[in-house]
């Protein structure tokens, strides 16, 4: 039997990327907890907009937990109470009556908020431009096991490879450091051999693009393993550690026109 | 064009820096415990011990340990500021709800441990090393055993070597761990053992060290 809920949104609001922003508070009343906090959201701008007042802005697309847009923070955590959850896959049976839910955006410099709840996270795209890629001629799909790989390791490529780019590590760790994702986009291609070739230069050239961006820097904490919301590990963020330290010993630098050509 | 990023530049440079400047300094106090607990056997043993050490390497021993000690306190603490610098870039609007999920309080205060670690450092060298400062009686040198228990006489010193160590427990609690997540040593099959082998190195330091000066103050070295 679905249940009713009064609640008290204190949510981020401002207008664009240039304009001071402050809390507002909003009563979302008659909420069943059936909903998702999404649709709690659509119900609270339906009334705004009856009202006469600006929407509140956020992120979404997928509404089922893969594609890593519906990017805030509540109540002190990235997509909310739940472990493993997107904020689209966040029901509200996970809030009590009469509960105060406090609704922020990603807070990071690399992360600039474009309006109310949503940032602007091509920071991470421009990390994974830098070498999160492998270079090879495309065309038709290569035959599939055309180049076998041991299940141990395509399932730690696979592990890495869940991560949707959400940001919510970056949101969670306490030095907005970016390294779990980094990390992830590193690992996925290190375990496989078509990404062997380019895996020092990957490593290299990803990190310095992420100290460009200038995100902060892992101290350890494993906040951002806690908020993942497809639990990848910081066991990757030890292997890009190794990988750098490996590729930073025995980097070569290039040189014009090899072989004397 | 921007400059090429260099390794001692970067995140992850000042990470290992951080790290394996942390190892020697684990070392360190480590050995300085274990040395430390002849004040057990007595007067003799200890002073014999400082004398030791004084003389290991016809005197150049102990100045190699200095400098290599004091080089990885400057590098330690020219990485922590850089990366305390970055992170304090990294994020120029605060939440207004914080939850904390994973970390601990030792991980999120590695900065004030640090310093009162920086301040301890230098009040033990005036104290016990150099004797400048020395409260509960006149410091003489070689006398390692008598200096030691005139000053943890005072209930104040005895106090602050308290403090100071319980800022160690943090300290390296986190920092063991850490250091070797850094440098990459992470592996399902061993990952517990990590955290276990941060404790016992923290319990077994941190117990013997604060047990000099309750061991004066309770009589039981005198």
């Amino acid at each position: 039997m679905a249940k009713n809920l009064n609640l008290t949104l204190q949510v981020w609001r401002q207008k664009d990327a240039k304009s001071e922003g402050g809390f507002k508070s909003y009563k979302a009343e008659g909420i069943s907890d059936d909903m998702s906090f999404l649709e709690m959201l659509d119900i609270v701008n339906e009334g705004l907009i009856k009202a006469g007042d600006e929407p509140i802005a956020f992120d979404h697309d997928c509404r089922e937990g893969i594609c890593g847009m519906c990017s805030m923070v509540i109540n002190g955590r990235p997509h909310g109470p739940k472990d493993r959850t997107t904020t689209c896959q966040l029901h509200m049976r996970s809030f009590q009556d009469g509960d105060e839910i406090v609704i922020e955006p990603w807070r990071a410099k690399a992360f600039p908020v474009q309006r109310d709840l949503v940032v602007d996270r091509s920071a991470f795209d421009r990390v994974v431009a830098a070498g999160g890629f492998i270079t090879a001629n495309t065309g038709a799909a290569p035959d599939a096991n055309a180049i076998p790989v041991p299940k141990e390791k395509a399932d730690l490529a696979m592990a890495a490879a869940e991560c949707i780019g959400c940001g919510a590590c970056v949101a969670a760790c306490p030095n907005a450091s970016a390294m779990l994702f980094v990390s992830a986009k590193v690992s996925h291609l290190a375990h496989l051999p078509q990404g062997q070739a380019e895996r020092m230069i990957r490593v290299r050239d990803m990190v310095a693009q992420m100290d460009d961006e200038e995100f902060g820097t892992c101290t350890n904490h494993g906040e951002c393993e806690a908020a993942c919301p497809k639990s990848v590990q910081l066991e990757n963020i030890a292997l890009m550690n190794r990988d750098y330290l490996k590729a930073s010993l025995t980097y070569r630098p290039e040189v014009d026109a090899g072989g004397g050509l | 064009m921007k400059p090429e990023a260099t390794f001692l530049g970067s995140s992850i440079g000042k990470k290992i820096v951080m790290a394996l400047t942390g190892i020697v300094l684990v070392l360190f106090v480590i050995g300085h415990m274990a040395g430390n607990l002849q004040v057990y056997k007595g007067a003799e043993a200890l002073n014999g011990y400082s004398e030791f050490l004084h003389h290991f390497l016809h005197g150049a021993g102990l100045w190699i340990a200095r400098i290599v000690l004091l080089a990885c306190v400057a590098l330690h603490i020219w990485a922590a500021a850089g990366l305390t610098r970055m992170n304090a870039a990294a994020r120029p609007v605060a939440y207004r709800k914080v939850h904390h999920e994973a970390s601990t309080w030792a991980s999120r205060y590695m900065r004030v441990t640090g310093f009162i670690l920086l301040f301890f450092i230098v009040f033990h060298l005036l104290n016990l090393t150099t004797g400048q400062w020395h409260p509960g009686g006149t410091f003489v040198k070689g006398e390692v055993y008598a200096n030691l228990i005139s000053t943890f006489q005072v209930k104040w010193v005895a106090a602050l070597y308290i403090v100071a160590m319980i800022a160690l427990a943090g300290h390296l609690s986190h920092g063991i761990w850490s250091l070797m997540q850094t440098l990459g040593w992470n592996h399902p099959r061993y990952n517990a053992l990590r955290k276990q082998l941060a404790w016992i190195v923290t319990a077994l330091v941190v117990i013997a060290n604060i047990s000099f000066p309750v061991a004066v103050l309770a009589g039981i070295l005198h």
